[in-house]
């Protein structure tokens, strides 16, 4: 389009240097009779001046950033029908800016075509990698310690009460769960009762029950708070082991602790 | 002679059973003497005639499941055997052509007669069966039931027909046809224990849930509309409600508390019987609406209380109970007082359920055995009067009523896995009717419309 425009131009320029040729002729006309003219020269306008190259400022800021951060590309062209970025950035108009997230030290090439031709330039974005940050401090998270220390409670056929060796355990549960729950106010602890397979699913629901319930009383007798602490009951419907013997049957009749959030 | 056999069993299995318990039935399967009904084996024309082992299996065996007769052996009957009404003819001399007198005498002495033919008509297999009451002096008294019956030319087909023309010959007796009713349970087979409906013949297996967690314990309301079951779905027991019609969950109020569990609806359908420990201890017996809403406790002991079962006809709740010990059954009215033991203290005594009659209730009992050994029972709650159903078979658990009122279904352990079975009330005709993964908790509710 601005090609027609200025040849368009350019015609106009040719008309006027012809009539100027003509007013000049005229007047000599009243005067003595003169030498002839030079001979005019072929009617032809002169050049016009070739069109000026494109001409570009592109910038970065900031040149440098660490992996992660951004950085704005700002351009602003000149003489220009046609730019673009390379880099993935694609075609853009004579002036703007864009931020671009480099993840390595990356050359961003602006590319301006126009009818002068067509330049460029460059902008180099250096990324550097952050250092790592300091390892954290080895902890034991407090599920671990309830998974790894707080052991299960067994229990005799359709009974809930606490035998010698499931106080044994629980004392040893209590210390550990005061420990954790006095240091963590995010942990909750449910006592999951269970059953052997010999009873009814439906008894055995609520006996599951009662055996998490008889299992909780006895902890929070020995100070560990009882809000922390929940029970549900599976019945027999989350057997360990599924073999008709007592020592099956055993491993089935028992509080599991599980840790949770509050 | 089924009775003969059972007392054979219990003498090997359980000297102590025969020795408390007189041994007879306490449900007669049909109230009284039953009629003896000669089935004889079909013949089809034709191409029809492939598909009749078939048929006279199916048909035999739906009547005599029934328990409405008295099977004639197929051994005593006449070598003619009619397969039209104009087979039939009057005694005269020299004719050996069947006639009714044939099969009302010694030594057939049936009362009933079925009998008929099949071929392919049009693509379809045509039953032609005709019921007769033998004792009757003529052909025209003696017709019960004449009609022809259509199924597909295969061996369902076949068995289609049979069971048409067997429900018809039982609505002649005033017998409810179990057709349309659903079996609810629970089945493992996808990995976890959802609820599954089938048939009452174990076709058509269905899954109802798919919560992928432990989803137990479904109860069926009387009017068959609604089904609640108990799930760990939230990782606790808690109560679940279901449109039979809609297929959809409806809302439930689970009250906050380690366990919920459905045990049964009331009579009416309007109210839901559950366990729960909502009041703070151990499990109590609660009612509820169907939404979980106007909570009442029943119980209020501080013993295990579970399973509550109203009873049909009247306002009493049998249950199961540790005050005693191990858990036994007892009976209170609605109000939770007045509690009596029901069972002997033996044992343990779980999963009762009532008999549409309102006298009687199935359950299951270790009575005799070690525990885990549960045996099916059936009581007479006003005489508490019992009898075993099951002997030597393995672990039998959860029975639960038909509709009818004479057909038990319950769950039995016979190898490694368990099943579903049905049998009458007076343990015959046991009948397994699942086979795969585990299946166990079943409930008979009627036909939805």
């Amino acid at each position: 389009m601005s090609h027609r425009i200025s040849l368009y131009v350019r015609n106009v320029g040719a008309v006027v240097a012809a009539a100027a040729l003509l007013t000049f002729t005229s007047a000599c006309k009243k005067k003595a009779p003169a030498p002839p003219p030079a001979p005019a020269p072929a009617a032809e306008a002169p050049a016009p001046p070739p069109p000026e190259k494109p001409s570009i400022s592109f910038s970065a800021e900031p040149t440098s950033i660490q992996k992660g951060q951004s950085a704005t590309l700002h351009w602003d062209v000149s003489h220009a029908t046609d730019m673009s970025i390379d880099q993935g950035v694609g075609a853009v108009q004579s002036s703007g800016q864009r931020q671009v997230y480099p993840t390595d030290t990356t050359t961003y090439t602006l590319t301006a075509k126009g009818p002068g031709g067509t330049s460029s330039e460059s902008v180099t974005i250096n990324v550097t990698t952050p250092p790592p940050p300091p390892p954290p401090a080895p902890t034991e998270s407090s599920v671990d310690i309830i998974n790894s220390q707080v052991k299960d409670v067994y229990f005799d056929y359709d009974k809930s009460d606490i035998r010698d060796d499931a106080r044994t355990v629980l004392t040893g549960n209590a210390d550990v769960l005061k420990k954790v729950f006095s240091t963590d106010s995010q942990i909750s602890v449910t006592a999951e009762g269970n059953c052997d397979e010999r009873g009814s699913a439906e008894y055995n629901l609520a006996l599951g029950d009662r055996r998490a319930k008889a299992a909780k009383d006895f902890l929070v007798q020995l100070g560990v708070p009882g809000d922390r602490l929940k029970t549900i009951s599976y019945g027999k419907e989350k057997p360990v082991c599924t073999d008709a013997t007592e020592d099956c049957y055993q491993k089935n009749r028992h509080v599991h602790f599980s840790a949770g959030g509050q | 002679m089924n009775k003969t056999l059972l007392s054979g069993l219990v003498v090997l299995v359980g000297p102590v059973a025969l020795l408390a318990q007189p041994q007879r039935n306490l449900i007669e399967i049909s109230g009284g003497e039953r009629p003896a009904i000669a089935v004889p084996d079909f013949r089809g024309s034709g191409d029809a005639q492939a598909r009749m082992a078939a048929f006279n299996a199916r048909l035999f065996e739906d009547l005599q499941d029934s328990g409405q007769f008295r099977m004639v052996p197929k051994t005593v009957m006449p070598l003619h055997v009619p397969q039209q009404p104009s087979d039939f003819h009057p005694p005269s001399a020299g004719s050996t052509a069947p006639w009714l007198t044939d099969w009302s005498s010694s030594p057939v002495s049936a009362n009933y007669l079925a009998f008929g033919y099949t071929a392919i008509q049009q693509g379809q297999l045509a039953l032609f069966g005709w019921l007769y009451d033998v004792r009757q002096p003529d052909l025209h008294n003696a017709q019960l039931i004449g009609k022809v019956y259509l199924g597909s030319p295969d061996d369902a087909g076949a068995r289609s027909v049979a069971d048409q023309f067997a429900s018809d010959i039982l609505a002649r007796f005033g017998a409810h046809s179990l057709a349309g009713t659903k079996i609810y349970f629970v089945s493992d087979r996808t990995g976890h224990k959802e609820i599954w409906s089938m048939d009452y013949d174990g076709s058509n297996q269905k899954q109802i849930t798919d919560y992928r967690s432990i989803t137990t314990f479904p109860v069926v309301s009387p009017d068959g509309t609604k089904l609640a079951f108990t799930s760990f779905l939230h990782n606790k027991a808690e109560i679940f409600m279901f449109s039979l019609q809609s297929g959809r969950r409806l809302p439930f109020f689970n009250q906050n508390a380690s366990m919920n569990a459905a045990s049964d609806f009331t009579p009416d359908s309007q109210h839901l019987l559950l366990y729960s420990t909502a009041s703070g201890g151990v499990s109590q017996i609660f009612e509820s609406d169907l939404d979980g809403g106007n909570l009442r406790r029943i119980t209020g002991t501080n013993s295990i209380e579970v399973e509550p079962k109203m009873n049909p006809k009247g306002s009493t709740y049998v249950f199961v109970s540790g005050r005693g010990g191990q858990p036994q059954l007892y009976m209170m009215n609605s109000n939770g007082l007045d509690a009596s033991r029901l069972t002997t203290g033996e044992g343990e005594a779980v999963n009762p359920s009532w008999n549409p009659d309102g006298i009687h209730i199935a359950f299951a009992w270790t009575r005799g055995f070690e525990p885990g050994n549960y045996n099916i029972f059936v009581m007479d709650v006003g005489t508490r009067e019992f009898q075993q159903l099951t002997h030597g078979v393995g672990r039998n658990e959860n029975p639960n009523w038909a509709p009818d009122g004479v057909h038990i279904v319950y769950s039995s352990r016979r190898g490694r896995t368990n099943q579903i079975w049905t049998m009458l009330a007076d343990g015959t005709g046991q009948h397994q009717l699942t086979t795969q993964g585990n299946n166990e908790k079943p409930v008979w509710g009627k036909a939805v419309q």
